[in-house]
């Protein structure tokens, strides 16, 4: 136990290492979501969106929760590249040949891309809350919304990863990652509502385990416990079933890849 | 006497889909001795280095690290090599001594060995300078070097090194491979893959020629090519139509193992040159046989090389990769 959890405090560290020597990479990741998403989207939109189908005071309030759920998307979805660049370079089969537990870099990556995303949620609130938006269930509701967003994480980070090891060059893996995203963002509630949606979208947009978050994290920021409570229950049950397929499915691709 | 055995490999084979990378592989490496696995590219070299290292699963037979099976007792075995990867398995963003403090870490040393481990390498491959700089500034003789402190993180008994002298310079391969000599002096036992004759020549104790996943051949270098027959006397003739009367009177000759009759002259294989040189030149006067040119050399591992797969190294021209 001793050994497992000196294992992965290293190479936790090296991710974070790494992290702290691309200054530019860790600002465009931080600043990315916020600036696009919530300052320009969400107050570009602020007089073209329909304040009574959105049903909230302000769209930027509607979208915060849209946007700390992509943030968690693509966090979670790119999860996995540092791990593809290792087996390309080798460094992973070096990390491999050494007397650690098969689970610690993988779960040194977890450790680390949940720790990043929730920092990051939190500035995203923070500036959220800049332009007005409080979420209504306070710390208790903020601290649910981490929650949720983990377990979504959770599962994402482990596609990312199950693909990291079953591609066969990173064009394939850029492709489908640039391919999941933004599908994944325009079928989801994230910016409208699902009633407001064309049917066959909205449809869609019902099957997707994003859809299900934003509506759990969307009513603790604007409605209260009340409303949100439900949603979080179900969320919850979903998100338990999500990252135990895809924990599932990523571990089959590690012990395929790995041996 | 036999001497003591590091790695027994016993009729190894490992398929990959249905293409098989490695076939029957059989042999033994002895403590303390440089053994090189040399062959073209997709030979098997790598598959079988991979093997030993336990980061593939044979398909069947099996390899013994000190009695340790590489797949039952991966774990064990792990503690007891070390591992140079081909070039680059290297972090650009950490510096030398954060990669070895990860491997520190990860082969569980305290921090009192780690602390006093680390700056002995550092010294030991002269990195000591740079050891603070990030990796991507190193070049690539440096980085090689940075393997091979990584490698020797662990205090291993055996240490494998895969193609450690590709794509260097002149002067850093040399470095390389006095750091190698160096492994073996402090009783270490190194397995390394490489294309290159010269270099399995003169760092290898012993090396198995693989071509198309199979053993060629076994054996000190200078076994095998003392076993392709003697050193060879090349005669080239003035007068061709002497040839045959000349081949006869030589092959009555002492220290002559073959004579073989070429467009111009002669082809011939002596057991020692000291004695067959003058005999067959003195055969020559007295049949005032003129002779143009002579040439002799002693057999190559390129010859070897030939003589066991037919064909030579370098028509595969060394890449970065190796399946």
């Amino acid at each position: 136990m001793k050994e497992y959890s000196q294992e992965i405090r290293a190479l936790t560290m090296r991710w974070v290492r790494r992290l702290s020597r691309e200054k530019f990479s860790m600002l465009f990741t931080l600043v990315q979501p916020m600036l696009f998403w919530l300052i320009f989207f969400g107050n570009l939109f602020q007089r073209a969106a329909d304040l009574q189908v959105t049903q909230s005071s302000s769209y930027i309030s509607f979208l915060t929760a849209g946007v700390v759920v992509m943030t968690v998307l693509n966090n979670g979805l790119a999860g996995g590249v540092d791990l593809l660049f290792d087996k390309e370079n080798g460094f992973l089969e070096r990390l491999m040949s050494t007397p650690i537990h098969r689970t610690s870099v993988i779960l040194s990556r977890f450790i680390f891309v949940t720790t990043i995303t929730s920092l990051q949620v939190l500035v995203i609130l923070a500036v959220a809350w800049l332009f007005g938006v409080h979420p209504v269930t306070g710390l208790a509701g903020v601290a649910t919304i981490l929650l949720i967003g983990m377990m979504f994480g959770v599962g994402l980070t482990a596609i990312s990863m199950a693909m990291a090891f079953s591609v066969k060059s990173h064009g394939d893996f850029f492709s489908v990652l640039g391919f999941l995203s933004l599908p994944m963002i325009f079928l989801s509630s994230a910016l409208v509502p699902l009633a407001a949606m064309p049917g066959w979208m909205g449809f869609l947009a019902q099957f997707n385990p994003m859809t299900w978050a934003i509506d759990a994290v969307r009513p603790l920021i604007l409605q209260g416990w009340a409303e949100a409570l439900p949603h979080v229950g179900m969320v919850i049950g979903v998100m338990v079933l999500f990252d135990a397929l895809c924990l599932y499915g990523g571990a089959r691709a590690f012990r395929r890849a790995i041996g | 006497m036999s001497r003591p055995v590091a790695i027994d490999v016993s009729h190894l084979g490992k398929t990959y889909d249905k293409v098989r990378a490695v076939e029957d592989l059989s042999f033994q490496v002895y403590t303390g001795e440089i053994f090189g696995l040399l062959g073209p590219n997709g030979a098997g070299k790598s598959t079988t280095l991979r093997i030993l290292i336990t980061l593939l699963n044979p398909t069947s037979g099996s390899a013994r690290i000190f009695g340790l099976d590489s797949v039952k007792d991966a774990d064990r075995v792990r503690q007891t090599i070390g591992y140079v990867p081909q070039e680059r398995a290297i972090d650009r963003f950490l510096t030398g001594r954060e990669h070895l403090e990860l491997l520190a870490d990860l082969y569980h040393l305290s921090a009192d060995d780690a602390a006093k481990r680390i700056p002995q390498l550092l010294k030991l491959v002269e990195l000591e300078q740079q050891a603070d700089r990030p990796a991507k500034t190193y070049s690539g003789g440096m980085k090689r070097k940075l393997d091979i402190a990584c490698g020797l993180l662990p205090d291993p008994k055996i240490l494998f090194l895969d193609e450690p002298t590709l794509g260097l310079d002149v002067q850093s391969r040399l470095r390389i491979w006095d750091h190698v000599r160096a492994m073996r002096e402090r009783g270490i036992t190194v397995v390394m893959t490489t294309n290159y004759l010269d270099e399995a020549d003169r760092l290898c104790d012993r090396i198995a020629i693989i071509d198309g996943g199979r053993i060629k051949a076994l054996g000190a270098p200078n076994e095998l090519k003392v076993g392709l027959g003697g050193d060879l006397v090349s005669l080239t003739v003035r007068e061709h139509d002497r040839v045959e009367k000349l081949a006869a009177a030589i092959r009555d000759l002492p220290a002559i193992r073959a004579v073989a009759t070429t467009t111009n002259g002669l082809d011939i294989r002596v057991d020692s040159p000291e004695k067959a040189l003058p005999a067959i030149l003195d055969a020559a006067n007295r049949l005032t046989c003129q002779l143009e040119f002579i040439d002799y050399h002693r057999p190559r591992l390129d010859d070897v090389f030939i003589a066991h797969t037919g064909r030579s190294i370098k028509d595969d021209q060394p890449r970065a990769e190796d399946s």
